[in-house]
Formats: C-alpha cells, sequence, structure tokens
C-alpha cells in the first residue's frame, strides 16, 4: 500500500534503536525511560475505578467534562495563569495530542515552526504532519541548554511562524525562569510568533517555582500553553492532557479534536479530578523523591569527572560523555547492562551527551552508576 | 544541616544507605551529614534504626498482640508511673498512651499466643492500676511503616522511552 510522502520520508525516532538493544539484553538497568517510575497516586485510582463501577464509560464534551476545565484553571492559577475554563481551556488525550492540535490549527502548509534542539523527539514529526517547514534552534550546553535570543536570531527564526518549545525540558532537564525567557518572548512579540510552550513538567522544577512564557507581557495572546498529568501525578498511560490558550485557539483546536478524537478518556477525566482535588502532597512527596535523585546522579556523575550542569527540572540530567554519544550507549549497555539514550537523538547540540532519566529508584541508581563508573574506568 | 526533616525522611526511607549517599542526595558534604545524625541521635529525635520484618515469610514464630489498657489514677500515680512499669517488660515492643475508649495501647510480641496470653495475663492485668485489659492478636500483616509486603509489582514501564 502506498504509504504518504510526508510519512515515509519522517524516519523513525533514534530512540527505537536503544529500546530494542535494551530489550534483548539481560540484567539491564535503564536510566532510558521518559516517564515517572511511580504509579499515579491511589486516589486517583481510585476514582478512575469509581468511576467505572458507576459506569461512566460515555463521551464527555468534546473540550473535556466541565468541572475538569474548572479545575485545570483554577490548578494552573499557581503559574500566574488566568484562563476562562468554558473558552480557554481544552482537555486532551495527552499532551502530545495538544501539541498534535495546536500545531495543525494554528500552522499553515508551507508555514515554518523554529524547533529549539536538544528536544522532545516529537515536535520536528508533529511539524511535519501538518505540512510545515522545521527550522532547528540549536541551543548550547555552555548556555546550560537554554534558549536565548542570539540561538533563535542566528537560525533564522525572525522569519518563523511558530515556536514550540518545552521547559523544563525533556531531554536536558533545562528550565528556564522569567528572566530568561523574557528575551525569547521579545524575540516572539518583535517577530510575530506564534508560541506553543509545553509545560508537561511544570510541576517538576527543583530550586524555584516554573515559569511560563505565556505570563509575560503581551504573550498571552500568542501562546499555547500544553500542560497534562502525565509527569506530575505519574498517569502516563491514562493520556490526559490540556491546552490554554485565547479562545479562538482554541476553538480551531477543538474543530480539529471535536472531529478526530471527540473527547479525553471519561476514566482518565475522573482521575484527573480527583488529582487536581486531593494529590498535591503526593505530587510533592514525589517531586522531593526527584530532586534527592537528582541531587545523588548529579554528584555521582561530577565524581566521576563527567561534566553536568546542574538541571533543575523534569527528571533527566545531561552529562557529557567521551567520544560518540551512540555509540558510548551502545557499548554502556552492552558492556555493563545500562540503558540510557544517546543525546544526538534530540537534535543538534545533543551529540556528546547522554539523556539519563532518574526516574528509578535510589537501588538502581546506585547500581546503574556504580556499573557507568566501572565502564569508564 | 538546615533541613531536619528531609535528613529524617531519607532514614526513615533507608536507613541502611551510606552516609556518602545522603550527603549526595542532600548536596552535604559527609561530615555534615555525620554530624546531623549525631545530633539528632544527641537531642533523642533518632532512638534507633530497626529493619521491617514481615514476619509472615521469615522462619522464626512470632506472634504479636495488640492490647488496650484502661488504668485508674489516684494522687500518687501518673500516667508516665504506670507507662514505666509496663514499658519495662521486654515483651512489649511498643507503647503508647492514647485517647478514645482506653488509655494505653501496647504492642506485646512472644513466641506463640500462649506466651503473649500468658504475659499479659500474669505481668500487666496484675498491676493494681491496670482496670482492664483487651488483647488483639495480629492476623495478618499488609503494611508496615509504610512499607506495603504485597507492594512487589514489576517495573512493566519500557525500558526505553522518549
Amino acid at each position: 500500500m502506498k504509504v504518504a510522502d510526508r510519512v515515509r520520508e519522517t524516519p523513525p525516532s533514534g530512540i527505537r534503536k536503544f529500546f530494542e538493544l535494551a530489550e534483548e539484553a539481560d540484567d539491564v538497568i535503564s536510566l532510558g525511560v521518559g516517564e515517572p517510575d511511580f504509579s499515579a497516586p491511589w486516589a486517583a485510582r481510585e476514582a478512575a475505578i469509581d468511576a467505572l463501577e458507576r459506569g461512566r464509560t460515555s463521551y464527555t464534551a468534546n473540550r473535556g467534562r466541565a468541572d475538569l476545565r474548572r479545575g485545570i484553571a483554577d490548578h494552573v492559577a499557581r503559574y500566574g495563569h488566568d484562563y476562562d475554563p468554558d473558552r480557554e481551556v481544552l482537555v486532551t488525550a495527552g499532551a502530545s495530542e495538544a501539541v498534535d492540535l495546536a500545531m495543525r490549527a494554528l500552522v499553515d502548509p508551507g508555514d515554518t515552526v523554529a524547533v529549539p534542539q536538544p528536544s522532545y523527539i516529537s515536535y520536528g514529526p508533529t511539524a511535519t504532519f501538518a505540512g510545515a517547514d522545521v527550522l532547528p534552534v540549536p541551543t548550547r550546553a555552555a548556555e546550560e541548554f537554554e534558549l536565548t535570543e542570539r540561538a533563535l536570531r542566528e537560525a533564522g527564526a525572525a522569519d518563523a511562524d511558530a515556536l514550540i518549545f518545552c521547559y523544563p525540558n525533556n531531554p536536558t532537564g533545562a528550565v528556564m525562569d522569567a528572566d530568561a525567557l523574557t528575551p525569547v518572548a521579545a524575540f516572539a512579540r518583535e517577530h510575530d510568533l506564534t508560541v506553543l510552550a509545553d509545560e508537561i513538567y511544570a510541576a517538576l522544577t527543583y530550586g524555584g517555582e516554573h515559569d511560563s512564557i505565556a505570563t509575560l507581557p503581551g504573550m498571552r495572546e500568542r501562546t499555547v500553553v500544553i500542560g497534562g498529568f502525565s509527569k506530575a501525578y505519574a498517569m502516563t498511560g491514562l493520556r490526559l492532557g490540556y491546552a490554554l490558550a485565547p479562545p479562538e485557539a482554541i476553538e480551531a483546536m477543538n474543530r480539529i479534536h471535536q472531529y478526530t478524537m471527540l473527547s479525553a478518556p471519561t476514566t482518565a477525566q475522573f482521575a484527573g479530578l480527583e488529582a487536581i482535588r486531593s494529590c498535591a502532597d503526593a505530587v510533592e512527596e514525589m517531586r522531593d523523591a526527584y530532586d534527592r535523585r537528582r541531587r545523588y546522579v548529579l554528584s555521582r556523575f561530577r565524581e566521576m569527572g563527567l561534566d553536568c550542569f546542574e538541571a533543575e527540572g523534569a527528571f533527566y540530567v545531561f552529562p557529557e560523555c567521551p567520544g560518540d554519544d551512540e555509540q558510548f550507549a551502545e557499548d554502556l549497555l552492552t558492556e555493563e547492562g545500562v540503558a540510557v539514550v544517546p543525546g544526538s537523538v534530540f537534535g543538534e547540540g545533543g551529540e556528546g551527551h547522554l539523556r539519563v532519566s532518574y526516574a528509578t529508584g535510589m537501588d538502581e541508581l546506585r547500581e546503574a552508576t556504580a556499573r557507568i563508573e566501572r565502564f569508564l574506568d | 544541616m538546615a533541613d531536619q526533616r528531609e535528613l529524617l525522611e531519607l532514614l526513615l526511607e533507608d536507613a541502611r544507605q551510606s552516609t556518602a549517599d545522603i550527603a549526595r542526595q542532600t548536596d552535604r558534604s559527609e561530615d555534615e551529614v555525620e554530624s546531623a545524625i549525631a545530633d539528632l541521635e544527641a537531642a533523642g529525635v533518632v532512638h534507633g534504626y530497626q529493619a521491617v520484618v514481615d514476619w509472615a515469610n521469615a522462619e522464626a514464630e512470632h506472634v504479636e498482640a495488640h492490647v488496650e489498657l484502661n488504668v485508674e489514677l489516684d494522687r500518687e500515680t501518673k500516667y508516665d508511673d504506670i507507662a514505666g512499669r509496663i514499658a519495662n517488660h521486654p515483651e512489649v515492643e511498643t507503647l503508647r498512651l492514647v485517647s478514645g475508649d482506653y488509655d494505653f495501647s501496647a504492642v506485646v510480641v512472644g513466641d506463640s499466643m500462649r506466651d503473649v496470653s500468658g504475659f499479659v495475663a500474669d505481668q500487666i492485668a496484675p498491676i493494681p492500676e491496670v482496670t482492664q485489659t483487651v488483647t488483639h492478636f495480629v492476623m495478618d500483616t499488609y503494611k508496615d511503616r509504610g512499607v506495603d509486603f504485597g507492594d512487589d509489582r514489576d517495573d512493566d514501564r519500557l525500558s526505553v522511552s522518549p
């Protein structure tokens, strides 16, 4: 059967090769996992069970249940957001759907989407599937992988139509505070860029509160904020996310959503509502655990002499590695049974680095770092 | 070390981890952690370190009972006085003064039910201030000190994911 050109021309993710290698090997400790090792808080799981028991198995409103939208609008007030739950909130099947909807609803074929790199692997392909051209914008280790006005300018993003980025960042763990975001916001305003801010890791910010670019002057009207329950509440498999944006953008995204998804999973919506209502303490405990592991892993890498900047978000650190990162990761996996993801699969600027996830228990982290140390000797 | 609570949480989670590992997780030096733990011990915050045991899987026999105790006070006898007399018995693993229908809640352990009931009958009930005892033998333990004995969930996540 004929496969559409834009799909055929999109290569499979570079992560796949490491997934297959890791699946084949025995006694592997994986630091290559991009999701929490915790289960969703019990109260949220119980709400999902309860919804099933009560037979709540129908579609919801396209935009998501009204109580959940209100809950989300209240919840994001902590980041300084103020969105109307009726007109400016859309509940989606994971943040990934929100990214896809924003791309298809706000970007025309032939438009250019600027994608800072290294970054989550889906942004480029999602833009491609929407018919847009992708403009990579490399970020640099020397700048702790923050997106800068200079990087945007040098990459030619002044001529782009949209910009998508993710802070706290997957894969680097970098965060950007309001001071760092201000010049990016000025650039977006000056060059009239639509901004898709993927803030899925917002709750996992260490040593400070998360800042959203949408709260900077003149940015709310040009920004789609994408969030979700997967990382903060350890609910990846429930597929629940959301988009926050001005009414015309949400209306456009919902147009696609109502024809392609109808509504986000109903069971997950009940879990999400309970998560927002009663699971703040559980999130705090998970966040504290991640933070301790983060400091542990950073210390261990520094003891080994691997250069590693102080990643302050998500659950990744992004150390430099000697030599070619793909080869290093492959040898580390086959010789010592530790899976990490080579930085180069996340795009330009990632080469020579490894994405190390600390969404894994302390015992595994101890053993894995000991094996990495042995491998380096 | 400023954050006493963080250190306590780490010790509660795994008291066997090395001082070096605690130092790494808290951005402190080993010496700082060493002295912070010594301070906790000296201040009577930390009284000891124990394993969380699921006796159902152990070879040794082990019987545990939760005993409710009602006592009668008078001018000369206070709760602390009676508590001392009860807690001195090595069979009493835990002793707490509680609110509600009874005064003390004790955990008594032994090698058999006969041991435990005999101990309560012979050593606790005869204490003059003790007016009533109710003994509840533990049938099964599902969770102890935050450790879920049934939680052996395999990590079913994909080994590498974006």
